[in-house]
């Protein structure tokens, strides 16, 4: 197993320097003077030409590249015009934030098994309600979705808070051990405090778990379908195999290859979505801090935060590899 | 001609929801072209004492906070909107098909060189990318629609690339190359052509999400601006008066936005049960 994730680390570094490269180009390469960018508008030309010279832009492309690489062994991801804070510590302080809220919202969207539960009943109320869901959240924007849970939820029933981020502005957040409002509160042991940590996380986790459900519920269904009516299964059947082995054991472990694999993608849009979610709810995330960056065009957190999301996206795809390793012991022995 | 009638009238008796789906794109098609001249209002123009009026027979959408008529707006953003996707696709479908079927007819170190481009492409969470793109490029609606491309290029080459592999050495083509044929013009005459059938069902299923893309840049005020009616911009302006109960800013352009992801993605289904019979689910 080790050997196996020592493997993947290693494939997934030309990746990863892919990664570098493209976000170094995206400030360095293009059209528009990042110095300009930097400066601000009401900059004049001696200032712009200062920071030219400052931020090491009037050296050629690979020598900048070389300073720029040196900086994020280090690190150092530059500074944030809009909070005068270094991008590190910025993006450390609020990817617990977004982290908590992606995770939340995959786990409800896995917890459900409603592929396998529509595949074993094809035709019933639960396969109708899980094409239903699927069309829906591949259809439906998923900032669309977000606005009218929250009028339905806040506006109309009052059951949920209003979207105004991770905690009521009146309550004080929890003793800050690992940064995640869930993990803080339970340690805690505070249970009013987790109640309204989830109150909040409720709404924004859900809308992510029904866009993350879609896919997920699509392929585990054909693939249940699929594996169902193969000759391993009948037999399986025939052989008095209780309706429990048969479905788990049996057909849900060769189910979930196909849909391991196209977790990849799964996981390209959830990170995605997060950015959209996080600006619906007013969520502290890096998303919505690359979003503030964005609109003063402050070019350095905007890039701290793609090579945040690169990175993160990155380890996913390992840990499905991982995954996939643990399921089928042909990819542990090919490794 | 009225093969290709009949032709037609099967495949839509085979399956209604394809030609429902159809209907919804010749709808959506006249109202983009012919949008500005059928709409009640003119879709920039304010009225502040009509404001925030929730849906009525002057208004069937209601108006917004400056008192624009929300169904002119709806209506008259279809044409961006539409644009925005469909050249979207279209240059990743030119591009990604050309370097697809190059790296797959050629193979060897073009095949590599042009697919460690695509690896890193696909590296990253894709909407990020395009957040990413838009940002260096600067925020304009061209831009916008080449982020939206290049997202989708790594699609489009994949799918030509192994398209090409399987027929690359296929009797039809080594009976093109005996007869003089150069690689170019059997790229380009014999085996591109025989790509097509699924590279078009990719087309509308990606329109689809091109849609959902270009709307979620200018939801977080990327590329489009107000006052300009787009269907993301609009669902953005709603969310401010969603939590006071002004629900129809933000539901008509939403809903307008789901419609027409939902009918490409019908399309595409369409379609490829039409091209593919196995894969029909």
């Amino acid at each position: 197993m080790l050997r196996l994730i020592g493997r993947r680390l290693l494939a997934a570094a030309p990746g990863l320097a892919g990664v570098i490269v493209v976000t170094f180009l995206l400030t360095r390469a293009l059209p528009g003077d990042p110095a300009a960018f930097f400066a601000g508008p009401a900059a004049t030309r001696e200032a712009i030409e200062e920071i030219r010279r400052s931020l090491g832009l009037d050296k050629n492309l690979t020598v900048q590249f070389g300073l720029y690489v040196r900086d994020l062994t280090r690190g150092d991801l530059g500074k944030s015009l809009t909070t005068g804070q270094p991008v590190r510590s910025d993006l450390i302080s609020r990817l617990p934030a977004s982290l908590e809220l992606t995770a939340c919202g995959l786990l409800l969207a896995v917890a459900l098994p409603l592929g396998v539960l529509a595949a074993t009943r094809p035709g019933s109320w639960v396969d109708h309600l899980c094409r239903m869901l699927t069309t829906a959240g591949v259809s439906l924007p998923i900032f669309f979705t977000g606005l009218l849970l929250v009028y339905i939820f806040y506006f109309l029933l009052g059951w949920a808070p209003a979207p105004l981020g991770r905690l009521d502005a009146f309550i004080s957040p929890p003793r800050s051990i690992t940064g995640f409002f869930l993990v803080d509160a339970v340690l805690g042991g505070d249970f009013g405090e987790i109640g309204a940590i989830l109150r909040q996380l409720a709404l924004p986790a859900i809308t992510l778990g029904l866009f993350a459900m879609a896919p997920i519920a699509r392929m585990t269904r054909a693939a249940m379908l699929g594996v169902l009516s193969s000759d391993f299964i009948r037999t399986a059947r025939a052989s008095g195999l209780d309706r429990r082995t048969v479905l788990v054991t049996y057909a849900f472990r060769n189910a979930m290859l196909p849909v391991v694999t196209t977790l990849g993608m799964v996981f390209s849009f959830l990170l995605g979505a997060n950015v959209l979610v996080e600006k619906v709810f007013a969520w502290p995330g890096i998303g919505s801090y690359a979003l503030e960056a964005l609109i003063v065009s402050d070019y350095a957190p905007v890039q701290g935060f793609i090579l945040t999301m690169a990175s993160l996206y990155v380890l996913l795809n390992l840990l499905i590899d991982v995954l996939y390793g643990v399921i089928d012991p042909r990819a542990r022995i090919e490794a | 001609m009225t093969a290709l009638l009949r032709h037609g009238r099967y495949v839509l008796g085979e399956n209604p929801v394809t030609g429902l789906a159809f209907a919804l794109f010749v709808l959506l098609v006249v109202l983009a072209a012919a949008g500005p001249w059928l709409v009640p209002y003119d879709p920039l123009a304010s009225n502040t004492a009509e404001a925030l009026k929730p849906p009525s027979h002057a208004h069937w959408f209601g108006t917004d906070q400056l008192g624009r008529d929300l169904l002119s707006r709806v209506v008259v953003a279809t044409r961006l909107d539409l644009t925005i996707s469909i050249c979207a696709v279209m240059i990743a479908f030119a591009v990604g098909s050309a370097a697809g079927v190059t790296g797959g007819f050629y193979g060897g170190w073009t095949d590599r060189l042009i697919g460690r481009v695509l690896d890193t492409i696909m590296a990253f969470p894709l909407f990020v990318l395009a957040m990413g793109i838009v940002a260096a490029l600067g925020n304009t609606v061209a831009n916008i629609v080449y982020a939206t491309a290049i997202i989708n290029v790594p699609f489009y080459a994949r799918l030509a690339r192994s398209e090409v592999m399987v027929r690359r050495e296929a009797g039809f083509i080594e009976a093109a190359r005996l007869a003089g044929n150069r690689g170019p013009r059997i790229l380009a005459m014999h085996l591109f052509p025989n790509c097509l059938p699924p590279m078009m069902v990719q087309i509308s299923l990606n329109l689809g999400w091109a849609i959902l893309n270009a709307a979620g840049l200018s939801f977080i005020g990327l590329g489009v601006r107000p006052p300009t009616p787009e269907w993301g911009i609009m669902v953005a302006e709603g969310a401010a008066f969603i939590v006071s109960g002004e629900w129809w800013i933000g539901l008509f352009p939403g809903a307008a936005l789901m419609l027409a992801v939902f009918c490409f993605n019908l399309l595409g289904d369409g379609l490829r049960d039409l091209i593919d019979p196995r894969r029909r689910t």
